[in-house]
């Protein structure tokens, strides 16, 4: 059998590398690449408790399920706000995008 | 070491391998590709983990509607050139930093917990992991409010989408 130690290293690192997309990519995009990985090792984490504890209670998978939704939610709204802000200033950059109004 | 560990061990290699693909590919449409090997490899997770719902639910809704829509955003915002400068900020050593700090911060939080080393008992016999999740999603005695809210939050989340991205002539 697996180890719980090992689910949890592998979403600690998941989370990790995800963590360093989102702080040091430029584009926003990328950016939001970052936010989906640390996420998904989330998730990984949730789901391994759910098989580690008592399986009889769902929440675990209940909760991975609720934040599938979440994900959903940020990647469409964030997309169609890097898509707005890109027609209206030709740029992803993050780094230029340094205006509340323009 | 059995079977089961040494598959764990391959996938999750190759997601983390793929997982450092996605934030440090400088085209971008390779690093989206990339986000799609490290879905799939988390689903082979969810699949290791008996949760086979979560595992299908990722292959189709995280591959097959955020990844593809990942695509699709950068295929509308890109402009020639771009991915030929370094893809990272000036501070990505900084942010490096950060990250390493993170995995050690919770590997150590992690290996001081009782239950660090815990092994999985075998499911119950005749346990039905999917249905007991949908009994349990609808169940006013259980998660149906959080299940409702999440739909109502699907829906304010695409009327603003549309909303933000939609051209006004």
């Amino acid at each position: 059998m697996i180890p719980l130690s090992w689910y949890l290293i592998f979403a600690a690192a998941l989370f990790s590398v995800g963590l360093f997309g989102a702080l040091s990519r430029k584009n926003a995009v990328a950016i939001l690449l970052g936010i989906e990985l640390m996420l998904n090792a989330i998730n990984v984490n949730l789901v391994a408790f759910w098989r580690y504890g008592d399986v009889a209670v769902m929440a675990g998978q209940v909760f991975a399920v609720i934040v599938f939704a979440v994900a959903a939610a940020e990647v469409s709204v964030g997309l169609a706000l890097v898509i707005s802000v890109y027609r209206r200033r030709n740029t992803v950059i993050a780094d230029e995008l340094d205006m509340l109004k323009w | 070491m059995t079977a089961e560990q040494i598959i764990f061990l391959i996938v999750a290699g190759v997601t983390l391998a793929s997982a450092l693909l996605v934030v440090t590919t400088r085209n971008l449409v390779h690093a989206a590709l990339w986000l799609v090997a490290t879905l799939f490899g988390v689903a082979i997770i969810y699949a290791i983990l008996n949760a086979g719902f979560i595992a299908v639910v990722q292959v189709v809704v995280y591959i097959g509607a955020i990844a593809i829509l990942f695509i699709f955003a950068v295929m509308l915002t890109r402009r020639e050139l771009r991915d030929n400068t370094p893809q990272l900020n000036r501070n990505w050593w900084s942010g490096a930093l950060v990250a390493v700090l993170t995995f050690a911060g919770l590997a150590s939080l992690l290996s001081r917990w009782s239950g660090f080393s815990k092994t999985a008992a075998a499911l119950p016999s005749g346990f039905d992991a999917v249905a007991e999740l949908g009994n349990q999603l609808v169940s006013p005695d259980a998660f149906v409010l959080p299940f409702e809210v999440a739909s109502v939050l699907l829906l304010a989340a695409m009327v603003g989408a549309v909303y933000v991205a939609f051209t006004r002539k």
